[in-house]
């Protein structure tokens, strides 16, 4: 462990894993939308259910090594649009699995009485439906980014800066085993950090699902 | 709260097919109308449309032909979310929204319709006491901490957040046990007796539709309207054979169900309460003849136990572990039908009404309940009939 090359290089891994969290940042808001969007579309014809999941089941399924070498010809190599594009593919499968889920878990009662009380389909997703699917949806969104922060770690292949760079740039094109320990390190702890945040932040949304029993 | 608030609701031939013309309807040429003030129970069979004629009234479902009316105006001349928001709607598993507190849920159709915070606030407050719950204790709760039978009174309360004229009830007691059941019926109609709603109530059980209505529809399979009437005459003159199977067999039994406790005389109790004289509540037993049991109460008046006259040998102060407990409880809104049950099954046969907080009015004795079978009853329909005279 050469503890001298981390000190000296602490601005550059610093930097490093600044550019890992925002390129997972990228991927995670992005395929939310997307996913989001694809749930709406989804609810609203419902027939698209199977296409829609089938299509980003595949994707998922892709080797991320083999979508990075099928996209380069397309959007080039050293290009973040590349990676984000295989990067926001990757979550889309869990995020719209995870939406649908906690929008199909919505008891029926608590439809009906909305229904019945007067909520425009609007008001019912917005007030109602979406609030109480948000633990469902959280922990997709929880899932998704730490599957995508690892991922990340990949993209250096494609000569995208990351945490990734640290483990293949110099870990293993120089064989140089502190860079590659810094980097593995440091990824995992971005994604150990990124899933207590979402536990918190799910605590902090939903008291109501926290509290139990009672009276 | 004013009086007769409610609005007169009519169906006007009104049909429901969920098929083409030619399928089978789900409700056919319905046509009855329903007085302000007054509560209709929708009764009948699996299949016979109640419930799919309960929800023309809001256009949860549209009719195929014929129009309903509330006070005259046609419901489809607002837009069905308007409408919705000026008619209360209960359901059996109550759906109250897990994310909202208990004030929040009652306050979701004054939100909807835009009413100020403070005003939103100082009704659910208002609602919250008249179902009983402390607005201090409840209004900051979860629905997942409350009790089955809280939640169903939550569920009334949201119902009336915006004073609407017409209330629909889809069995809305059908979700909790017969003892909660029967309180909570009784709370209702203590309810209604001040909020004079109109209120059209679904149910499949026909105890408690000749309990709760003022008016009973029976609707038999492709939902044929099969009678209307007071609950009294529909006792007394089933209009058709089906009537007279759905109601049963037991129409003597039921007849007991259109009197209440309140309108028994209450016998005075002997009222004793812990450390009080054994030779004392001896005397007091003495001087009343048709009473052997003494009934002990706790400091608030609430019954803990028979104490037997038998039992109150020798001097000193009366030990509380002496108490034969379960004295059987009743309500002034219980019926006849559920008083005897209950005061069957225990050995003194005495009941305890009690009113809303469990405080002892008076009690009420088997034979009490037999002789009010001998003497008229003032049918919901205002004429006197004999109950021994009722029906076949």
């Amino acid at each position: 462990m050469d503890w001298d090359w981390i000190v000296r290089n602490l601005d550059d891994i610093g930097q490093r894993t600044l550019e890992h969290v925002l390129l997972t940042v990228i991927a995670v808001a992005v395929g939310f939308v997307l996913s989001f969007g694809l749930a709406l579309l989804v609810r609203r014809y419902r027939w698209l259910t199977a296409p829609i999941i089938g299509v980003s089941g595949v994707l998922y399924a892709i080797p991320s090594l083999a979508l990075f070498a099928f996209l380069v010809p397309f959007t080039g190599i050293q290009n973040p649009l590349t990676a984000e594009i295989a990067l926001v593919s990757y979550t889309i499968l869990i995020l719209l699995r995870n939406i649908l889920a906690g929008l199909g878990g919505v008891p029926a009662d608590v439809i009906e009485a909305a229904n019945g009380m007067g909520f425009t389909p609007w008001e019912r997703l917005w007030r109602v439906e979406l609030p109480v699917a948000l633990p469902v949806i959280v922990a997709g969104l929880r899932i998704a980014t730490v599957t995508i922060v690892g991922l990340v770690t990949v993209t250096a292949l494609i000569g995208i800066n990351s945490l990734g760079s640290l483990i293949i740039d110099i870990g293993y094109r120089r064989f140089f085993l502190t860079a590659t320990i810094v980097g593995s390190v440091g990824a995992i702890g971005l994604a150990v950090a990124a899933d207590r945040g979402f536990v918190i932040l799910q605590d902090a949304l939903t008291p109501w699902a926290r509290r139990r029993g009672g009276a | 709260m004013q009086d007769a608030s409610g609005a007169v609701v009519a169906f006007e031939h009104v049909t429901k097919r969920y098929g083409g013309p030619d399928s089978a309807p789900a409700v056919d040429d319905l046509s009855l109308t329903v007085p302000a003030g007054e509560i209709c129970v929708l009764v009948g069979p699996s299949g016979c449309g109640k419930t799919t004629s309960m929800k023309m009234v809001n256009r949860l479902i549209e009719p195929t032909s014929g129009r309903i009316t509330i006070n005259g105006d046609d419901v489809v001349s607002l837009p069905a979310v308007e409408l919705r928001r000026r008619i209360g709607y209960v359901i059996q598993q109550v759906g109250l929204f897990p994310h909202l507190t208990v004030g929040q849920n009652v306050e979701v159709v004054p939100r909807l319709l835009r009413w100020k915070p403070k005003r939103m606030r100082e009704r659910s407050d208002e609602l919250l006491e008249l179902i009983g719950l402390e607005p201090a204790g409840y209004r900051d709760r979860y629905p997942n901490e409350l009790s089955g039978g809280e939640r169903q009174r939550v569920g009334v309360a949201r119902a009336l957040a915006a004073d609407p004229p017409v209330m629909l009830m889809d069995e809305p007691f059908g979700a909790v046990d017969p003892i909660r059941r029967e309180r909570l019926q009784n709370e209702f109609l203590r309810l209604q007796a001040r909020l004079r709603k109109t209120i059209i109530f679904v149910t499949h059980d026909v105890d408690e539709a000749i309990k709760m209505a003022d008016r009973i529809a029976i609707l038999r399979k492709g939902g044929i309207l099969a009678q209307y009437d007071t609950p009294a005459a529909i006792l007394a003159n089933p209009a058709s054979e089906f009537v007279e199977r759905f109601v049963g067999a037991d129409r003597g039994l039921k007849r007991l169900s259109l009197a209440r406790v309140r309108e028994l005389d209450h016998i005075e109790p002997v009222i004793v309460r812990a450390g009080e004289d054994r030779a004392e509540i001896r005397r007091r037993l003495d001087r009343v003849e048709e009473l052997t049991y003494a009934l002990l109460v706790d400091d608030d008046n609430r019954p803990l136990g028979w104490i037997d006259q038998g039992d109150l040998t020798g001097d000193g102060a009366i030990d509380p572990g002496a108490a034969t407990p379960g004295a059987p409880t009743v309500q002034p809104e219980t019926t006849l039908r559920d008083a005897l049950s209950a005061l069957l099954g225990s050995s003194v046969q005495l009941g305890v009404v009690v009113d809303d907080r469990e405080r002892v009015l008076g009690l009420v004795s088997v034979d009490a309940i037999g002789e009010r079978l001998r003497a008229p009853v003032r049918a919901a329909d205002g004429e006197l009939h004999r109950v021994g005279e009722l029906g076949a």
